[in-house]
């Protein structure tokens, strides 16, 4: 029988010529990550090759740049929610020494639609002139009445947010499945409650920004980004094309989904530093960062609830509004409820504008609103059936992954230790036990490339356009081709984060692993077999009798003796080495779409003063084939830290008389600190223990689901734990916190609530 | 806890007045709270009271044990200058951008740096203030390309994810180490307990730590 080939690029010497041709190799097995006992460095736990340039200050962010010249830039932002600009004079900001540029970034009659809006922007040789000049311009402003509140918007004779919609209310939609009225009346139990996530803010710790250098019309671009290619594309506006822009994103200090664009920082930072005829860096100053950005937007939510008394979820009646800001009211998630669905269900949601920022994506947009808001009243309805929180969901809820990692949370977090009645505990002091979780996507696409280099030398370089948050990206870009080439991780350079390395990604989604990781391994089976028909050659084989075995020595099956040594082998190709670009269509079978993953908590409410203290969390987090386990692991940590300061600090305040932010800034929007964080790192192996009573720490277990293919968790990491804190907060106290997230004042109320005699 | 938390909120107070004032005399705030109020009063006894500026000025800085002069507005902060802020600053080369600002009002720790053996927010300390004594940054810890007990531990443990807040913990734990070479976990959340993580590292950087002070417990070793 004919053996099946296929064509693939490389490169042959001519007369002493380079030249690139097609060559006919045979058709392997389908592309496989292997048998993760077999591996050598994939799933093991490898750290990154570029940790020391992070813990010796030497990795370079777009913040650190530093040109001969450079200008620094600022917004002149409205002070005011709603206006109507008059006049605008830069005048006195120009005059001041050392000030380069001023631009308008919006013009006289334009509206402003909340406070902090850029309405210009200026570069001076410090950021401490810049600062005085963004003081001296003159903004005329005549203001309007505004309205930032969620549910005062909705109100026919709110003030209308924007001029060129109708009203406030946007985007009606929703869905109705079974007789949801007769359900609601045949009920055995029930509940009628309002719930409120609350508005979050990004907080990347490096500010969104650009440092810039026009040549000519050539510009050049470092980047605080999650999309290098995406934001070349936008800066291309300025300069007539993508081939005129270079985006260089070595390290970025964080993204969490508000970094796909340029901004207005970047639009305002290539008219700067046109103007200025020098370099600018447009690093956004925090209380810009935390005005003029993005927020997650907030969620409100009206749910009926009900249930037969053998705990079977009857019926779901639920209407959502989404504070949408100023610039996109987009909806939340179209479902109402979350993972688990009651037998008949309407939901009718709502997008409300408000004259707050505009919304972007944060970690596993709008995710995290619906999960806490679906589970507090899942366990409110469970208590009222006095069931097991855990075993409702089972009675409701099959999928036999997500049970198992169910059961197994409730294993190690140690779930008989909860009250068994909620707020039943003795004392001040009340522990409570909660659970929470997650359903996300995560599987890519054909998008980025990658290229993989060979030199004569036996130097191997491996690119890729790719960015990375702080996933790890550079140790799977550096990890795959190794394995795949029986080398060692320090035989291999990975090198992303430039526009130049071909079509990106934007991380997006947690899509960019299982995106760029199967390119990644496509480029590296095709390096091997370009290197399997030099080797067969030299050795008067066919190349598929060619194997590969650690050290990358490359040898005949069945007979070791005849082989090539790495550096023998690399000698005979030719001096521009060899290049290797896989084609992503074989390899879709290497990545899926579709993880659970659920956090469970233990925490303890101080009845007396209202403070919540995260004794243990536990992450039982599914992604197929782990590349890389510590960085796995490292991933679910940060998304439960994350998630326990959405449950206890996180909160945009906004003041209703005024219509300003009250907290722009890290001192009243607070973050998880080295006390609030839940203490040290807890490594689980199989076959995994219950943490003990006093034990305190984060522990995480990737759960063993053997897909065999790679799926991205920096998203559902988060997902279910806001959910998690707010109802071991419930289990402790016996009440909700309805109104997130639980700040000690909350927690009291919540608390007086009760001795108020709820029903 | 508490004690941090007052001399935080000490030290934004003084810092916007001197900063607004635009020349003076300034405090250092101290990472970690207890010896804010201490630090304070050494500063005011050894600058005390010389006036300078309001325009730019030379002024020579010991940084990693080098003398370096720039020529900066007295308003500059430590921080601005070592990342190479000012009329005359550190040329690109020489300029040290290990040291973040994250939120430039002592809040966050990106941009924690040690003056005289202790760690301060560079963003709360005037560059001017800085004269005379002995700065160190996170490019001065490992100038022989050896990294430190605690570096190499938070590489071990994968101490960080995007890396912003990373040299801002190591200067806080280093800091710690050399004042106590063996440390409680308590102690470590206060050492860093003015350093933010957003990716949220926190209990691998607590691990890290641990794991340094033991190499630092066994003999043979030599300090963070
Ligand atoms: S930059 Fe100095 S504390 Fe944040
Ligand atoms: S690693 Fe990103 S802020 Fe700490």
């Amino acid at each position: 029988m004919q053996q099946k080939t296929k064509k693939i690029k490389s490169v042959v010497v001519e007369n002493g010529f380079e030249k690139e041709v097609e060559i006919e190799v045979p058709v392997g097995p389908p592309a496989s990550w292997g048998d993760p006992k077999a591996l050598r460095l994939l799933g093991k736990r490898n750290t990154r090759p570029d940790g020391p340039d992070k813990v010796t200050g030497r990795a370079r962010y777009a913040s650190d740049v530093i040109l001969p010249g450079m200008c620094y830039g600022r917004f002149v932002m409205s002070p005011y929610p709603a206006a109507k600009i008059k006049s605008i004079d830069l005048g006195p900001a120009e005059r001041i020494n050392g000030v380069k540029a001023a631009v308008l970034l919006l013009q006289p009659g334009a509206d402003v639609l909340y406070h902090g809006q850029p309405v210009a922007a200026i570069a001076a040789i410090t950021p401490e002139i810049a600062e005085d000049a963004i003081r001296a311009v003159r903004v005329e402003y005549e203001t309007r009445p505004h309205v930032v509140d969620l549910v005062k918007a909705t109100n026919p004779n709110a003030p209308k947010v924007r001029s060129d919609v109708p009203s406030n209310v946007q985007y009606p939609g929703g869905s109705t499945k079974g007789d949801v009225d007769g359900a609601l009346k045949s009920a055995a139990a029930m509940i009628h409650e309002t719930y409120e996530a609350q508005t979050r803010l990004h907080c990347c710790l490096e500010t969104h920004g650009h440092t810039v250098k026009w040549d000519g019309d050539k510009l050049t671009v470092w980047a605080s980004t999650q999309f290098v290619t995406g934001v070349r594309d936008e800066f291309a506006r300025d300069t007539g094309g993508p081939q005129n822009v270079t985006v260089i994103t070595e390290h970025m200090g964080g993204g969490f989904g508000s970094k796909f664009g340029r901004g207005t920082e970047g639009i305002a930072v290539a008219q700067l530093a046109k103007k200025a005829n020098a370099p600018v860096k447009f690093l956004l100053s925090r209380a810009e960062e935390q005005l003029a950005n993005y927020r997650g937007p907030g969620v409100r939510a009206e749910i009926k609830l009900g249930a037969s008394a053998d705990g079977t979820l009857t019926v779901g009646d639920v209407k959502v509004w989404n504070n949408g800001g100023a610039s996109n009211a987009n909806s939340p998630l179209d479902q109402g409820f979350y993972i688990i669905e009651p037998q008949a269900r309407r939901v009718q949601r709502w997008g409300v504008l408000t004259n707050t920022g505009g919304t972007a994506a944060l970690r596993a947009p709008g995710h995290p609103q619906a999960a806490v808001i679906w589970d507090m009243a899942l366990d409110a309805l469970a208590a009222k059936l006095n069931m097991d929180p855990l075993e409702f969901r089972k009675k409701n809820h099959n999928d036999p992954v997500r049970v198992a990692e169910w059961d197994l949370g409730a294993k190690v977090i140690g779930w008989n230790r909860r009250q068994r009645t909620p707020g039943s505990a003795a004392g001040t002091r009340k522990r409570g036990v909660g659970m929470g979780s997650a359903t996300w996507g995560g599987g890519g696409s054909k998008s980025a490339d990658c290229t993989i280099e060979i030199k004569p030398d036996g130097k191997v370089r491996a690119y890729s356009a790719v960015q990375d948050l702080g996933v790890g990206v550079r140790l799977y870009v550096q990890s795959i081709p190794a394995e795949e080439l029986g080398l060692q991780l320090a035989d291999v350079e990975p090198i992303i984060g430039h526009s130049t390395f071909g079509p990106g990604k934007g991380s997006g989604g947690s899509t960019t692993t299982a995106s760029v990781a199967p390119a990644i391994k496509m480029s590296a089976v095709q390096a091997r077999e370009q290197l399997a028909i030099v080797a067969a050659k030299k050795l008067g084989a066919k190349p598929e009798e060619i194997e590969v075995v650690p050290r990358g020595r490359f040898q005949v099956k069945g007979s070791p003796a005849r082989g090539l040594a790495w550096k023998e082998l690399c000698a005979l190709l030719p001096p521009s080495g060899i290049k290797a670009k896989g084609d992503w269509n074989e390899a879709s079978d290497l990545q899926a779409s579709g993880v659970r993953g659920c956090t469970f908590v233990e925490v303890e409410v101080d009845t007396e003063t209202g403070k919540v203290t995260v004794i243990k969390a536990l992450g039982v987090q599914d992604c197929g084939f782990v590349l890389n386990r510590l960085q796995a692991e490292n991933q679910v940590t940060g998304g439960i830290i994350q998630g326990i300061g959405t449950a206890i600090l996180e909160d945009r305040r906004m003041d209703n008389v005024t219509g300003r932010m009250l907290n722009p800034n890290f001192e009243d929007y607070k973050l998880c600190g080295s006390f609030e964080s839940g203490g040290v790192n807890i490594t689980l192996d199989p076959p995994y223990r219950t943490l003990g009573p006093e034990e305190r720490g984060i522990a995480t277990i990737i759960f063993d689901n053997p897909t065999g293919k790679v799926s991205g968790i920096g998203e559902p990491a988060i997902i279910g734990v806001q959910s998690a804190v707010a109802n071991a907060i419930f289990n402790a106290i016996g009440v909700h916190v309805k109104e997130q997230p639980a700040t000690p004042d909350r927690v009291l109320a919540a608390l007086a609530s009760l001795k108020g005699g709820r029903a | 806890m508490d004690q941090e938390q007052n001399g935080r909120s000490f030290v934004v107070t003084r810092r916007s007045f001197i900063k607004g004032a635009g020349a003076g005399v300034a405090g250092a705030a101290v990472v970690g709270g207890s010896a804010a109020i201490d630090s304070n009063t050494e500063a005011e006894a050894q600058g005390g009271g010389q006036r300078i500026g309001p325009g730019p000025v030379r002024m020579t800085l010991n940084i990693n044990g080098v003398n370096r002069t720039v020529e900066v507005e007295p308003r500059t902060t430590l921080i601005n200058v070592l990342r190479g802020v000012g009329h005359r600053p550190l040329s690109p080369d020489q300029a040290l951008t290990g040291s973040k600002v994250g939120c430039d009002r002592g809040s966050c720790g990106a941009c924690t740096v040690m003056v005289d053996g202790k760690a301060v927010y560079g963003c709360m300390m005037l560059a001017a203030d800085a004269r005379g004594r002995k700065i160190l940054t996170v490019e001065g810890l490992s100038q022989t390309g050896k990294l430190t007990a605690i570096q190499q531990q938070m590489v071990e443990k994968d101490g960080y994810q995007c890396g912003f807040c990373t040299p801002g913990f190591v200067m806080s734990l280093t800091a710690l180490m050399r004042r106590k070479a063996n440390p409680t976990l308590d102690e470590v959340k206060m050492a860093v307990s003015g350093n933010t993580c957003r990716c949220g590292t926190y209990p691998r950087i607590f691990e890290a730590a641990l794991a340094a002070a033991k190499m630092n417990a066994a003999p043979a070793r030599k300090g963070a």
